[in-house]
């Protein structure tokens, strides 16, 4: 596309005129077209407002009144006014500081570690593509089309006796880490966006002396920043999400993210304390969402754009 | 460049001080020289995390499927393990209320993102407001929504859900203590909870389709229904038919949601082939067993996914 066209397709957004897509401009010139669209349009997002935000409001009305009221009338707004007690009971009653603190602490390791290992290994497969990258390569990517399922129980027991090292995760936010990082598709996702870059660039760096870690530390990882930023968006969420393994790795109360604390605690907790507690575990990723929320969406796409 | 240069395999090096400056000798030393060593560190990171927690479990997988073992000693059983989940009378019941599950959450979870995606695609001003509604279950910890569905299905009178159909005259459903609903249930939850990536998936997909392919259909006198038959659908094939296989590889996969909204119950009627294998493994502490029944599903997803490519492979070739 050249500048031209570009410049002018953005006037013409500017003028909401957009790309167009199954109904054309001149379609939406009639006037039945433009009631259908707009009626269609309105029953979508209110539909869409129900299911995906109602849910979350009840959450937090739920959260806010007491175990009766909720159980009682589902629908009934704040009877006797709001009980934002229950918040502070969660803190005070379930220890729910300390599951936050473990999550917090959960999601920057798996973080950390699938970040250092995307990165090298995608630098390494993409730029610096020594004679066994390519089994590396066929090796990660087979891990890709393996059914997760496979290696779980394998996985555990590597994890409770770590082979070589003799030491054992379990209980240690290591066991959580560390398996968390050997993800192919990080890898993929690094590798292939390197690749886009021209190779030119690498080489007239190499030619001015600079070896391949300065190029990983002042160009790979400058110019990655966008799929880093995709990268740590899909670390970070799927490490808050994470059930069934940290489920099995980490037993001790103390140590557990709120995935695992809030099941655990479900049964014996007063309902509105624990709706409370799953209001607080909400807000933080919505808030995020949020405020990331152009980011959350192309990194969406992007992973999207990988799988086809 | 290291690229010609280091074909010998890393093996041990030696502090040699001089090396000699022939270039066409591949010795460990001129491997260094070239930026060889340099180049392994930055695949170590990658080599140990998929080593220890990738390959060598995948492999391990296959002798432990095979193997009695508690953890000090590990004895050969053959095919032992193989005929123990076999013989147990509840694979059937897993075996089905799996496929029931996945069959029943393409039925009703396909279509409506396909659905949803198209419909935002034309809405100009609020679709960036709609995909963020659609995208807004995805972001919530499974746990905390599993829970949250767990309390709109109260089988009671005064349940959310109930409370709603009572407006309309209908129930109380037992839901999730009705052995005929546990499963519609369970896929009505999970389709709420995923469709989000569907959708903006789905909408990226439909960004860029060319517009010159509807102007054609146009000219040609296609109207709305028929552009998006005959163009929407064919240029979205190919994300369509990837999809529908990732989500039948994943919902055979299926763990948290009966694991914590019904325990697998009631009378078994939602235990999944994953409850199975954690209860094999972790409640029973036979991991060979659970070994072998994971090996199973791997497989039989492997082969699923084979006949899935060459069906769909010669179906758009024909």
């Amino acid at each position: 596309m050249t500048a031209t066209s570009a410049s002018l397709r953005r006037r013409r957004r500017h003028e909401e005129v957009a790309e167009r897509s199954i109904i054309s401009t001149m379609d939406r010139r009639q006037p039945i077209v433009r009631a259908v669209v707009g009626i269609v349009g309105t029953a979508v997002l209110i539909a869409l407002a129900i299911a995906c935000a109602g849910p979350l409001l009840w959450l937090f009305k739920a959260a806010t009144s007491t175990s009766t009221e909720t159980l009682a009338q589902p629908f009934a707004f704040w009877p006797s006014g709001f009980h934002w007690a229950n918040i502070v009971q969660a803190f005070d009653e379930v220890d729910f500081a300390r599951y936050l603190g473990n999550t917090l602490l959960v999601c920057l390791g798996s973080w950390f570690f699938g970040l250092l290992v995307a990165t090298t290994g995608g630098y390494g497969i993409a730029v610096l593509r020594p004679a066994y990258a390519r089994i590396v390569s066929a090796a990660v990517l087979a891990t890709l089309f393996i059914p997760g399922v496979i290696s779980l129980v394998a996985l555990y027991l590597t994890v409770i006796d770590v082979p070589l090292l003799g030491v054992n995760l379990l209980n240690t936010f290591w066991a959580v880490w560390l398996p968390a990082s050997a993800s192919a598709f990080n890898v993929l996702l690094v590798s292939r966006f390197l690749m886009t870059i021209p190779r030119d660039l690498f080489d007239a760096a190499r030619i001015d002396g600079a070896g391949a870690v300065r190029v990983f530390a002042e160009i790979v990882l400058p110019m990655a920043r966008p799929i880093i930023g995709v990268l740590s968006l899909l670390t970070m969420v799927a490490a808050y999400k994470d059930f069934l393994w940290p489920l099995l790795v980490l037993n001790r109360p103390d140590l557990q993210p709120i995935s695992v604390a809030l099941p655990r605690i479900a049964d014996n907790t007063d309902l509105a304390v624990l709706m409370a507690a799953m209001f607080i575990s909400v807000l933080v990723p919505v808030l995020v969402f949020l405020v990331f929320q152009r980011q959350f969406i192309r990194a969406a796409g992007s992973a999207g754009a990988l799988k086809e | 460049m290291t690229t010609a240069t280091d074909v010998t395999a890393p093996a041990a090096v030696e502090p040699v001080v001089a090396p000699p400056p022939r270039r066409r000798r591949r010795t460990p030393v001129t491997w260094v020289r070239h930026g060889g060593l340099t180049t392994l560190l930055f695949f170590v990171p990658l080599l140990l995390s998929f080593g220890y927690f990738s390959w060598w479990p995948i492999l391990r997988s296959l002798v432990l499927s095979l193997q009695q073992t508690n953890f000090l000693t590990s004895t050969w059983v053959g095919l032992a393990n193989f005929q123990r989940v076999l013989a147990d009378p509840l694979l059937g019941t897993a075996v089905w209320n799996t496929t029931y599950f996945s069959l029943l959450a393409v039925v009703i979870g396909f279509p409506i993102p396909i659905l949803t995606a198209v419909f935002l695609a034309e809405m100009r001003r609020t679709r960036g407001l709609g995909s963020a509604l659609a995208y807004l279950p995805v972001i919530i910890p499974p746990v905390v929504a599993v829970l949250l569905w767990k309390a709109f299905y109260d089988p009671s009178e005064n349940g959310l859900f109930n409370t709603i159909l009572g407006w309309f005259g209908v129930g109380p459903i037992a839901w999730l203590n009705d052995p005929d609903l546990v499963i519609p249930s369970l896929v009505l939850y999970a389709t709420w909870a995923g469709f989000g990536t569907g959708v903006i998936i789905y909408l990226a997909t439909l960004m860029t389709i060319r517009t010159e392919l509807y102007e054609a259909a146009e000219i040609d006198g296609a109207r709305i229904l028929r552009r998006f038959w005959h163009v929407t659908l064919p240029q979205m094939r190919g994300i369509l038919l990837i999809m529908l296989l990732l989500q039948l590889i994943g919902t055979f996969q299926t763990f948290t949601e009966p694991y914590i909204m019904t325990g697998g119950g009631p009378e078994n009627r939602s235990l999944t082939i994953l409850l199975l294998i954690y209860r094999y493994a972790f409640v029973a502490g036979d991991y060979g067993r659970a070994t072998a029944l994971s090996l199973l599903l791997a497989v039989a997803l492997s082969l699923l996914s084979g006949l899935y490519m060459w069906a769909t492979r010669r179906w758009s070739t024909s």
